[in-house]
């Protein structure tokens, strides 16, 4: 494939590592996307990285410690997490997820009060203890999203903003271009990793892609004195204290939405804000009195099954999917290097990801949001 | 496949909000002159009508430069909010009137928010605006709004700008009118419009010493008539001239060097080349904007239901290009400020780094990353604040970018050599004031809103680990982390 060209549409994380890894490998790469890289909800998420519930988890865990050194640009990348619970359901719960973790050699431990506060000194004594993973971590989604554009662009890849995606060129049973309002780009293979927009995009090349998309929203506060470990998590609610010591809070119910092809018509934040600013001073009182100083909102997709969609097509033979299904930012490291290899090898070089193909979805009922509840409200 | 067909979602945000503790025909924000005006005219039409305003806010807001920029020249006055309180009354005599009249009046009281449906959310019960008080935080519906925010200071950076004594010449009019609580002694202002020469009058009125006017353009910018009374007082005005360099100690600005190398002594110079309409409320809620440099720069365009009134609607059109005047004094700032001139004074930004695209200091700067910069960044397309801001956190701090998000949008223009409207506004989000978490919490919320809560979508096929597929734990996983949330 070294010489060919790809085009990737959407500069989401999960589209720029894939161009990333894809330029690595010699592939020339250009990335359109319909505004300013990273966005939508690539730059607006909690910044996890711990995504033990996916194929691509061993490669997340792998590279993660790694990112600064490859792409030249720091992501803020800390390790480790902590989950906090705050009733006795949730303590069963998270050491229910400590065991389950133990048996798969995922290192954990299980925290009293004391040994909580002394790791996250704004947790306080309502707390029921901690499982702390000594294991994923988390990363600023703004600062790396930015670092896989530029490390792309440094490896000779091209990033083209402002530009939507209007349509493809098909011959021969392959994409031999994609076309935005102002220009053609020819190429040998074509990455779809748009988001919300993804459905729309497939549907002109006949493929159908099961998503819906919601609302989630987040608060962050004025900066807090810097804690031993930044990965803070429970209470239902996920978040980090960013290097700046600000605390980035989101979780609780979403909205779906009905998306079209020109993307999320707005990100308004809610009132949610007053309920997510409840449980944080609640998870961590003795960070009640800081200052919220921005809430906001973003738009991401979620297959049927709450799993991503990592696929080669069979017709256009050309084309790889890929929806993170609303936890791509974490995964990143891991999806790019999956895509890549679909896109050059046609598989999988480092695990299994037969679970995320496309063909699952097969025979789905045509009403399966309305049957989900996934409607937006009428 | 095993999923969830039971037609609900019991984890969407559907029915579980709160509805507003009370409602009003109409809640007016702001109680200037214009903001009560609006109260006493819909209470005598028969409306029910809440006014609110965020005075007297805490001290700690004030030391913030929230909602104005007082540069730290406060007095413990303001520390006293009953004195305040008075204050205000003693200050504003219409405010009994529009109580008389029948208006709902809360003071101390922010509006932090207005929410309605529209693009990307419909599941509010009703239009609400969000208020906050020194105890809680609680929502208002209403039917109309009417936004009297005002207008608040435009700063610009200069070498030591970011000291005590250097601020705002609304914030200055407020502590001088309003609560006689200015700290400073022998002011300098900067300016020369009509703001710069009323300002200059009200101090030496309330005897404060004025050492002088510094005009970055060759000619006085006011009103003739204004202009004569300052000239009359013997004050000199420094034209063609911007501050070089300052100095201080540990109470603040101490003297300053204009750029013919003039020294002038004085504990505070007043920022008067601008006001900015307060636009911030109708900004968060995405209601339309437009620039207009005849009235001050970005103001509501029109939204229903939301009307907007006084300064915070624009400032009076006089013909004079506001946005070309500050754009003079940015290009001046730009020419004399060092490298390391703080821009950003909540994260600490320099100037450097704000044109270098660079990030904070706690991050490593690789080889690669200092070799970017603005110029690069334009290469990928047109400057964009709410990106630079995410790079450099130029404006993510406590004051929401009250201090920096007016000149760093001037800085992106003139260093990407465009005109000030090509360039985006930062964005404004709720809550559109500092707000402590304790405050803003709803520590009452619905029980449907408790029932729906998950950390994230609550789809049990999204979390069990891919190693338990199919295996006795798959179900163990479900049954533990989501009994009563799916069958």
């Amino acid at each position: 494939m070294s010489g060919s060209e790809v085009v990737i549409v959407g500069g989401g994380v999960t589209g720029l590592s894939a161009g990333w890894w894809l330029a690595r490998s010699g592939v020339k790469v250009t990335v359109l996307d319909k505004f300013i890289v990273g966005w939508e909800a690539s730059g607006r998420n909690g910044g996890g990285a711990s995504h033990y519930s996916s194929p691509l988890f061993d490669e997340e865990q792998r590279l993660w410690p790694q990112m600064d050194e490859l792409l030249g640009y720091p992501t803020e990348h800390q390790k480790g997490r902590i989950l906090i619970a705050m009733t006795e359901r949730q303590w069963d719960q998270y050491r229910f997820i400590a065991e389950r973790h133990t048996r798969l050699n995922h290192p954990v431990e299980v925290l009293d009060v004391k040994q909580v506060q002394e790791a996250v000194p704004l947790a306080g004594d309502n707390c029921f203890g901690g499982v702390h993973y000594k294991f994923g971590g988390h990363a600023n989604p703004q600062r790396t999203v930015q670092a896989y554009a530029w490390a792309l662009q440094d490896l000779g890849g091209k990033i083209i903003q402002h530009s939507p995606v209007t349509g493809f060129e098909t011959a021969g049973g392959k994409v031999t271009a994609v076309k935005t309002a102002n220009a053609t780009y020819g190429c040998d293979a074509v990455v779809v990793a748009a988001g919300p927009q993804i459905p729309q995009l497939m549907a002109q090349l006949g493929v159908d892609v099961p998503l819906a998309a919601a609302r989630a929203e987040m608060i962050i506060t004025e900066p807090a004195p810097m804690m031993p470990l930044g990965g803070v998590d429970g209470h239902k609610i996920y978040g980090r204290q960013t290097l700046r010591g600000n605390l980035a809070y989101g979780g609780g119910p979403h909205e779906w939405l009905d998306v079209d092809a020109t993307g999320p018509a707005a990100r308004p934040s809610t009132p949610l804000a007053r309920n997510l600013a409840k449980r944080l001073a609640e998870l961590l009182p003795k960070a009640a009195h800081l200052n919220v100083i921005r809430s906001w909102a973003g738009v991401i997709e979620n297959s049927p099954d709450g799993r991503p969609i990592i696929d080669r097509l069979t017709s256009p033979d050309n084309v790889v999917v890929a929806s993170m299904s609303s936890v791509g930012f974490g995964l990143s490291p891991a999806s790019g290097h999956a895509i890549r290899d679909l896109v050059i090898d046609g598989a999988c070089s480092f695990t299994n990801i037969d679970l995320l193909k496309l063909s699952r979805f097969d025979g789905l009922e045509k009403d399966w949001r309305e049957k989900r509840g996934w409607m937006p409200i009428a | 496949m095993d999923l969830n067909f039971t037609g609900t979602d019991v984890c969407a945000v559907n029915g579980t909000r709160s509805a507003p503790e009370a409602k009003y025909d109409l809640v007016v924000i702001g109680a200037g002159p214009s903001g009560i005006a609006a109260a006493i005219e819909g209470a005598a039409s028969g409306a029910s009508v809440l006014l609110v305003d965020e005075n007297p806010v805490s001290g700690a807001l004030m030391g913030n430069d929230t909602p104005l920029y007082f540069g730290g020249r406060m007095t413990a006055a303001t520390q006293n909010s009953d004195r305040m309180l008075e204050a205000i009354f003693m200050s504003m005599p219409d405010l009994e009137k529009a109580m008389e009249a029948g208006v709902e009046l809360l003071l101390g009281t922010t509006a932090w928010g207005v929410y309605r449906n529209g693009p990307g959310v419909q599941s509010l019960p009703e239009q609400v605006v969000g208020l906050a008080d020194a105890e809680r935080s609680w929502l208002v519906g209403f039917e109309r709004i009417v936004l009297a925010t005002g207008a608040r200071d435009l700063a610009i950076a200069f070498p030591g700008w970011n000291q005590p004594g250097v601020m705002g010449a609304a914030a200055l009019q407020m502590l001088l009118s309003r609560y006689g609580a200015f700290s400073g002694r022998r002011i300098v202002v900067l300016g020369s419009h009509d703001l710069a020469l009323e300002t200059t009058l009200l101090a030496i009125e309330h005897g404060l010493e004025v050492a002088g006017l510094v005009e970055v353009r060759d000619a006085a910018q006011g009103d003739a008539t204004l202009l004569d009374k300052v000239t009359s007082a013997g004050i000199p005005i420094h034209y063609g001239q911007s501050i070089k360099s300052s100095k201080g100690g540990l109470d603040g600005i101490e003297s300053i060097t204009l750029t013919d190398g003039t020294d002038i002594a004085c504990d505070t110079v007043c920022v008067a080349i601008g006001l900015v309409p307060s636009i911030e409320l109708v900004d968060a809620m995405h209601g339309p904007r437009a620039l207009n440099p005849a009235r001050g720069g970005y103001i509501p365009a029109g939204e229903p239901n939301v009307t907007t009134v006084g300064l915070c609607a624009g400032l009076p059109d006089t013909g004079f290009d506001h946005v070309a005047y500050r754009m003079d004094w940015v290009r001046a700032a730009l020419r004399v400020n060092a490298p390391e001139t703080i821009i950003c004074q909540c994260e600490e930004v320099t100037l450097a780094d704000l044109i270098g695209i660079q990030p904070p200091n706690y991050l490593p700067r690789p080889a690669a990353l200092q070799a970017r910069s603005l110029d690069t960044l334009l290469n990928d397309g047109p400057a964009n604040p709410d990106q630079i801001k995410r790079l450099t956190r130029s404006g993510m701090g406590v004051c929401q970018g009250r201090r920096c998000r007016d000149q760093v949008a001037m800085m992106l223009a003139i260093e990407s050599d465009k005109p000030f409207g090509t360039i985006p506004l930062a964005t404004h989000r709720a809550p559109v004031r500092p707000l402590p978490l304790k405050i803003l919490a709803e520590w009452d919320e619905p029980a449907a809103m408790d029932a729906a809560w998950d950390v994230w979508f609550g789809i049990p096929t999204q979390w069990v680990p891919v190693e338990d597929i199919g295996t006795e734990y798959q179900d163990a996983h479900r049954e533990m982390l989501y009994t009563g949330m799916y069958k």
